[in-house]
This record gives structure tokens, sequence and C-alpha cells, in this order.
């Protein structure tokens, strides 16, 4: 892994946490990681949108689970011990992303993003920022507030 | 907001007017009780002046302008020209009651209706004909420019007042850091001499430290004040009353006396033979200091300001007797003001976060207690009782820290006694209110979420509770009817009482009105119980019986569903001809709950223990099928439809036959019932309360949510909202009332 110090002085350059989403890679912006931890078993919510697992207990705070395979509508592995769920921050909001398994911390920088195509029908699109390469692979960049589900407005 | 200095000058400033009103009212309901002694009036006073000097502070005209006639008003009565009688009283409440609405109004930053206002402003003008407006010009005045000398005193100069010849007074004034920080005012002071004659003023520097020395907070200049004037050095001393030690002070006569003037002690004496009889505030006070001492140092209990109207003093004693018996709480009260305990303002938000960690450590208690009993370690080790020990002392600190947000329904109860006031002269009635157990604290939050319901409950009981003042008579009983309120802790909750003594529910009208509306079918017979509940089944009463006040009935359907979204229940008892009762039952705190812990569908979940009226398991026999989907089961000659609780949540698709199932009976706000079908019933327990609202937003039928003892957590029902959202899916008209 990356050292994170190596690019802190670049102001363009940014810390991304990547992870295993099914057979896809993804990738979110390390600031609004707040920590990691392994999965334990969500209780379902009623009437929740079907990518919310549920909530779990994160030291006394109520954590929704989001499913991240069923949010961005890809078949996901099978669930295993490496499955992780990583707790995120956007605003006031803190949830958990389940995904498979994280794999890497690297930095890029902006001008290493580009655009992800115009596809308009593909809704689940609309939750990635940008793509990236790293290492060969192709990683996409989440935008993390497309991904946190609008509970009020759902709820109503 | 918080970083500004000033706002945070303001918010405290606020606060403090809120316990100023507090001691007023209660100064207020000492007197109104017969204790017009000079300390509980001079309570009042200062409650007053303290408020307005603060509100001066502040620029706040509209309640200077009021504090300060209320307060003109009030210093009659201290100096024994005005006498409090019970309409004079009655007046202050009112005055007390506008004080409040224009602290709130000015802190809110909202207008206010000046109807009232000027109204309670007219009576108190009249009560002392007129002589506020004049003090009121004098006020004006206060806004003139004046010249304060910041030049220091030499020895020549301070000996110039000596040298005039016409009489006059030398003030030596030296504010102490105290005097300063009550919130008090030099400038005010200098500006109140200056209303006795002409003034001069030099500074004194004299213990103005090096300036790198300087403590800004520290008075460390004075003012030697000379006035030229006829006034008494008593009536220089009466302007630094309020901030009696907190300043060095020396008052001196000074100039030399002329043959026509005679010298301040042989005045004293013929004043009082002079112009005893007169009503002018200046002679009122010449005659207080010296005669005074004497006649007053023979009586047990030196009254120093109610002398100089004798006749002031025989009226409260012989009143006093009957009513002060009856409130004990008022007793306390007086103590619990008086010797003011020390009190932390904290934010509420540190609170919150140790609630939450101390629901932490009880959750994280139970998790332990769970592993302990899974490892088989035997009960008799060391590590169970440690575990024991640790259990009952989580449960102290948990109790401890509930205790923090607790807080005295004292506030609350003022707030009636205002509400009684302004109903009973909306609908001329008499009424005579009584409160009991004003320091039963309860969680703050609780309390501010009764003054809805209270104020509905207690408009009521003076509108509709008791009969008209020609009723009572002709019934026989006292003309003033008599409101209770009443607060105590009781088995782990709060009980309120709120009591009338009046002729009590006309059921058969009830009755006739609830079939008249259709709420419940013609004809069927109905005990007493069930019939006093009709009132509160929304829409009981219409808008054509609404009186000035809200009618008993209307709305309340809302305060039960109020108390019942506090985890509480209300009941009523009422007994014809002798009065009726309404009874609030509250958890102590919100942050925990009695709850049933149930499986459905697969999952834990918790029921509000409140809402539930008994368990049962279903039989085939007691079960009917209504229609295609409703199933009803038959609980003592009642139909009651089930509702698949698992099902309802979506947790799995509805069951062929629930017969053997478990039964949850629900009892709902407008006395309807339901039967919540759940898989097994767990345990009983209390189960802390954690929000789900700010996480992930509402869920239909779910209230909250809390951690088990294994670290899952559980969803708290809501069973009212989840048979709301049934009744709305499935149809069901009249069908649970009929039933």
């Amino acid at each position: 892994m990356t050292t994170p110090d190596d690019n802190a002085h670049d102001p363009t350059r940014q810390e991304l946490l990547s992870f295993h989403v099914g057979t896809q890679e993804y990738s979110i912006d390390i600031i609004s990681v707040r920590e990691i931890r392994s999965w334990t078993e969500a209780t379902p919510l009623p009437h929740a949108p079907p990518y919310v697992r549920g909530v779990i207990n994160l030291r006394g705070t109520v954590l929704p689970i989001i499913d991240l395979a069923k949010r961005l509508g890809i078949a996901a592995g099978e669930k295993n011990d490496r499955n992780v769920i990583v707790v995120v921050q956007s605003g006031d909001d803190t949830v958990g992303l389940l995904v498979d398994a994280v794999s890497d911390i690297f930095a890029v920088s902006e001008a290493e993003l580009q655009a992800p195509p115009d596809m308009s029908s593909d809704g689940s699109l609309k939750c990635v920022r940008a793509l990236t390469i790293h290492e060969e692979r192709m990683l996409r960049v989440l935008d993390l507030a497309a991904v946190l589900p609008n509970v009020d407005a759902e709820a109503a | 907001m918080p970083n500004d200095p000033m706002a945070e000058i303001r918010a405290s400033f606020f606060i403090e007017c809120e316990e100023l009103l507090e001691s007023l009212q209660d100064g207020l309901t000492a007197m109104d009780d017969g204790d017009t002694d000079s300390e509980t009036i001079n309570v009042c006073f200062r409650a007053v002046h303290s408020i307005k000097g603060g509100a001066g502070a502040f620029g706040l005209e509209d309640l200077v302008r009021f504090a300060h006639r209320f307060e003109t008003v009030m210093d009659e009565i201290r100096n024994g020209r005005l006498e409090p009688t019970r309409d004079t009283i009655a007046l202050f409440f009112r005055g007390a009651d506008v004080l409040y609405d224009i602290v709130r109004a000015s802190r809110d930053g909202e207008s206010l209706d000046t109807a009232t206002t000027e109204a309670v402003l007219g009576d108190l003008e009249a009560l002392v004909g007129g002589v506020i407006e004049e003090e009121e010009a004098e006020e004006e005045i206060d806004f003139a420019p004046m010249t304060l000398s910041l030049d220091p005193i030499d020895d020549d100069s301070a000996d110039a007042p000596v040298e005039a010849t016409p009489p006059g007074l030398l003030i030596r004034f030296h504010p102490a850091a105290e005097l300063f920080s009550s919130g008090n005012e030099p400038r005010h002071m200098l500006a109140a001499l200056r209303d006795l004659g002409e003034i001069t003023t030099t500074c004194d520097f004299s213990m103005l430290p090096a300036l790198a020395d300087l403590v800004p907070e520290e008075g460390s200049i004075g003012w030697e004040v000379s006035i030229a004037t006829n006034a008494k050095k008593e009536e220089a001393a009466e302007v630094f009353e309020f901030v009696d030690g907190l300043c060095e002070l020396s008052i001196e006569a000074t100039g030399t006396p002329s043959a026509g003037l005679p010298d301040l002690d042989s005045i004293v004496i013929p004043g009082t033979v002079d112009d005893g009889e007169a009503p002018e505030a200046a002679s009122g006070e010449e005659p207080e200091p010296d005669p005074e001492p004497e006649p007053v140092a023979a009586t047990p209990t030196p009254p120093p300001e109610a002398a100089p109207t004798p006749a002031a003093k025989p009226v409260p004693a012989p009143a006093a007797k009957p009513q002060a018996a009856a409130p004990a709480g008022g007793k306390d009260s007086k103590q619990a003001a008086g010797g003011a305990k020390a009190t932390v303002r904290v934010d509420l938000d540190r609170i919150e976060r140790l609630v939450n960690l101390v629901g932490e450590l009880v959750i994280n208690q139970a998790m332990l207690s769970q592993s302990v009993a899974e490892a088989g370690i035997p009960a008799n080790s060391a590590v169970s009782s440690g575990l024991e020990e640790f259990l009952q002392l989580t449960r102290d600190i948990q109790e401890s820290v509930m205790m923090i947000r607790a807080q005295p329904v004292k506030s609350l109860f003022q707030r009636m006694s205002r509400i009684v006031r302004e109903s009973s002269a909306m609908v001329g009635k008499s009424v005579r209110f009584i409160t009991d157990g004003e320091q039963t604290e309860i969680d703050k939050t609780v309390i501010e979420r009764l003054a809805d319901p209270l104020t509905h409950m207690v408009r009521n009981a003076v509108d509709h509770g008791l009969e008209t003042t020609e009723g009572r008579i002709a019934a026989g009983k006292p003309a003033d009817g008599v409101v209770t309120l009443t607060a105590a802790h009781k088995s782990g909750r709060v009980v309120l009482e709120i009591k009338d003594d009046g002729g009590g529910i006309n059921r058969e009208v009830v009755k006739a009105k609830a079939e008249e509306k259709g709420l419940i079918p013609p004809g069927v017979p109905m005990s007493d119980q069930e019939i006093d509940n009709l009132l509160f089944l929304p829409g009981f009463s219409t808008a054509k019986e609404v009186s000035d006040l809200s009618g008993r009935g209307v709305g309340m359907d809302v305060v039960r569903s109020s108390i019942q979204a506090l985890g509480g229940r209300v009941t009523i008892t009422s007994e014809p001809g002798i009065g009726t009762t309404f009874s609030i039952s509250l958890p102590l705190t919100l942050a925990v709950l009695d709850g049933m812990v149930v499986e459905a569908g697969g999952e834990i979940l918790v029921v509000p223990l409140g809402s539930i009226s008994e368990t049962l398991t279903l039989q085939a026999s007691d079960m009917e099928q209504l229609g295609a989907g409703t199933q009803l089961v038959r609980i003592r000659e009642e139909f009651v439809p089930i509702l698949d609780m698992a099902e309802k949540l979506g947790f799995r698709s509805p069951l062929a036959s629930y017969e053997g199932s478990s039964v949850l009976l629900i009892a709902m706000e407008d006395n309807t019932r339901s039967a919540l079908v759940v898989d097994r019933i767990v345990e009983q327990r209390q189960v802390v309360i954690k929000g789900l609202q700010e996480s992930y937003g509402r869920i239909p039928g779910i209230a909250a949510a809390t951690i088990l003892g294994n670290g899952r957590i559980a969803l708290i029902l809501d069973p009212a909202d989840l048979i709301a959202s049934a009744g709305s899916s499935r149809t069901m008209p009249a069908l649970d009332l009929a039933g």
C-alpha cells in the first residue's frame, strides 16, 4: 500500500479507498471513511428499499447498512468472512456500506480522473463520479452523496 | 452565535429573567396566601427591579417601560402607602403575566399584542392615581447626556464642595467587582443622584493600578459626588440600596446649615407630626429613619418598612390561616427559594451525550452478563459477584444521570396558575387554584411537552368542570370553585392530577351527544367508565359547542395522544356533584422504556408495555372470519380485528391460520382495540431508547430502536401507528367502535 504521507502536499491529489463489489472494483474518498468493521447481521427495517440491509449497533449508534452491490444493481459475490462494512460519513449522515472486501488505499491527482460515459439509461451510473486507472485496473470512484438514499424523501 | 459574547450575555439575562419571574410568582403566591411581610414584598419588588435593570442594559424599551411602572406600584406597597388587598395582588399577578409575555417577546424578537399590556398598565396606574406617568417622564431624562468627570481628585478640588455653603451631600462611591458582575451599572446610580439636585462628580483614580496590572472586570475607579440638595442622606442611600455590600460607600451631609434651614436631625421630629398624613412621597420617607426604631424595637419581629400605615398590618393575618394551611408545598418552595442551592448550568448536548454513554454502559453490562452466563461460570464465583456489583453500580449511575435532566414541575405549575387566572376571568367564575408537589421532578423534555395538554385540561376544568357561581351556591357548595393540580412520584412513574370540585361529568348528556354524533350506536348499555372515556373520542364535540375556551371533549383526543406519545396514560374519574379528576401517569424519563420483547417473523421487536392491555393465546373457537381478509377474535363479548405484526411489517406473508399464536391486545386512544399476532413473547424488560429518525428516517409503525443484550438492534414498535396504517389499507368502518 502507498503510505498516505507521500502525496499529502499535492492539493489536487486525493486518497481513495478501494474495495470489491462483486467482480468490480470501486473506491471512495478516504476523507469520508470513518472506520472499517467486520460484517455483523443487520436488523432489517420494514418497508425499506431492497438495498437497505437494515441497521447494526455501532457502539451504541444505530447505523443503517447499504448493500452496495444491490444499490449499484450488480451481482454480488458469495457472502463470506471477508465481507466488511465501510462506515462512511457524508454531511450529517453516517451509514455503513456493505462491500465484498477492501483492497487498497492509493492516491490519484485530479488530472488522473476521467468523467464516466454519459449513459443516462443506467441509473446506477449516477453513483459513479469518475473513472481512473490504478495498477492497470479500472477503478470507479463513487459519489457518496448519490449512493446514500435520501431517506426522508423515501419515507414520505 | 456561540462566539458572540453579547448574544451569550443576552441569553443569560433571559435565563435570569425566567428565574426572577419564578421568584416573583412565588412571592405573589405567598402574598396571596396572606404572607405580606416586607421581605416577601421586597422579593417581588427586587425581581421586577432586576428585570428592569437588565432590560435597560440591553435597550429593551418595552420591558423597561412596563417593569418601571409595575415596580413603581409595588413600591407603593413596600412603602405601606398601598394595601396589598386581594384585588391588588390579583392585578400584580396579571402584571407578572404581562411581564412574562414581554420578556418572552423580547427574547424571541416578536412583537406583542399591546392591548393586554395597556389594560394592565391602565389598571396599575389607576391604583396609584397617575403617579407613574410623572416618573416615566423623569425616566426619559435618563437619556439626556450627563457629564461624569474623569478628572482626578486633587486635594484642593476635594475640598471644593465643602466650601460651598448651600446644604448638600458628599458621596464617596467605589464599586467593587461584584457590583459589575451582578449586573449593576454605576451610571444608573449617578443618574439617580442627579435627580436629587445639581451634582458635581469627580473621579477617584487613587486605586487605579498601572495599565499592566489592570483587571478590567474589577472596578478600579470610584467617584466622589457632591450634590447641592436639601435631600437627606437616606434619600441618597436609597439609590445605592441594591448594591449594598457591593461597593464602598460613604455619604455625608455637607454645607453650613444657615439659620433658615434646620439641621438634619432637627427636621425629623416635627416632620412626623406635620406631614404624617400627607400622601406626598418625600414626606413619607422623612419620618422613617428616626422615630421608628423605638416603637418597633418593642415588638418581637421588627418589620422595617411596614410601620408607616398601621392599618396595613391587621389585614392579612386572619385571612391567611385557612389558605396557608392548604398547600403545604408553599412553605417548602419558599424555603427552597431562600436557601438557594448551588447549581451548574450545563449545555443540554453534554447531558445528552452522558445519557447516551450510560445507555451504552447498560447495554455492555447486559452483554457481559450474557457472556458470563453462557460461559457457565458458577453463580458464587468472584466473577459473578463482581458482575453483580457492577450491575448495581450501573443502575445507580443510570438513575443519577437521568436525574440530571430532571427538573421540578414548578415552572409548569406556575404557567397553569396563569391559565386558571385567565380562563376564570374569561368565564366569570371565581376559582381557587391549589398546587401540591411542585418540587416533583420530571425529565425536562417531558415537562416541555406536557405544557399543552395540561393547559387544555386546566382550562377544561375551569370552563366545564366547575359549575357557575350561582350553580355552586344552589348546590350548597362554597362559591369559589377549587381546581387542584398535584404531582407525585408513584412506583417509578410520575402521576399528575388535575381535579375540580365541580358537578362531575353528566354522563347522560355525554352519551346522548356521542349517539347524536354517530360515534356510538344508540341504545347500547355502557358502564360509567366507558361513557367517561367517550370524551377522548376524536370528534366527540364539534365547533358548535366550543365556548371561548375549548370545551371538555374538544381536543381531549389530542390530549390523550400527546400524553401517550410521552409513554403516559390518562384516565378520568368523576363523581356526580363532587367533581372530576384527570390522572396522568408518566414514565420518569423518555430515555428508558418498559417493553415487551417479542418475536415476529423471525425478528425481535419491542412493544411498549404501556400500550398492551393484555396478552392471550388464540383458540380456534374464539376466531371468526369476516369478509375476505379480516379475521376477528372474540374477547369477552367483543370482536377485535387480528393484525399479523410480521406481515404488516413486511417480514413474511400472512399465515393460513393463527390458531395457537400469541396475541398482544392493544388498546388505542379512541378506545378501539386490536389483537397483534406475534410468533412468541420473549420477555419483559427495560430498554434504552435509540432514535431511528436521525440515522435513517421515519418508518411507519416503528417508533425507535434499542440495543439488546446480545448487541443486536431491535426495533421498538409504535402500535398505534402500525394499526392506523393497517386500518387505512383495509376497510373496517366503525366496526371496532361498534364492537
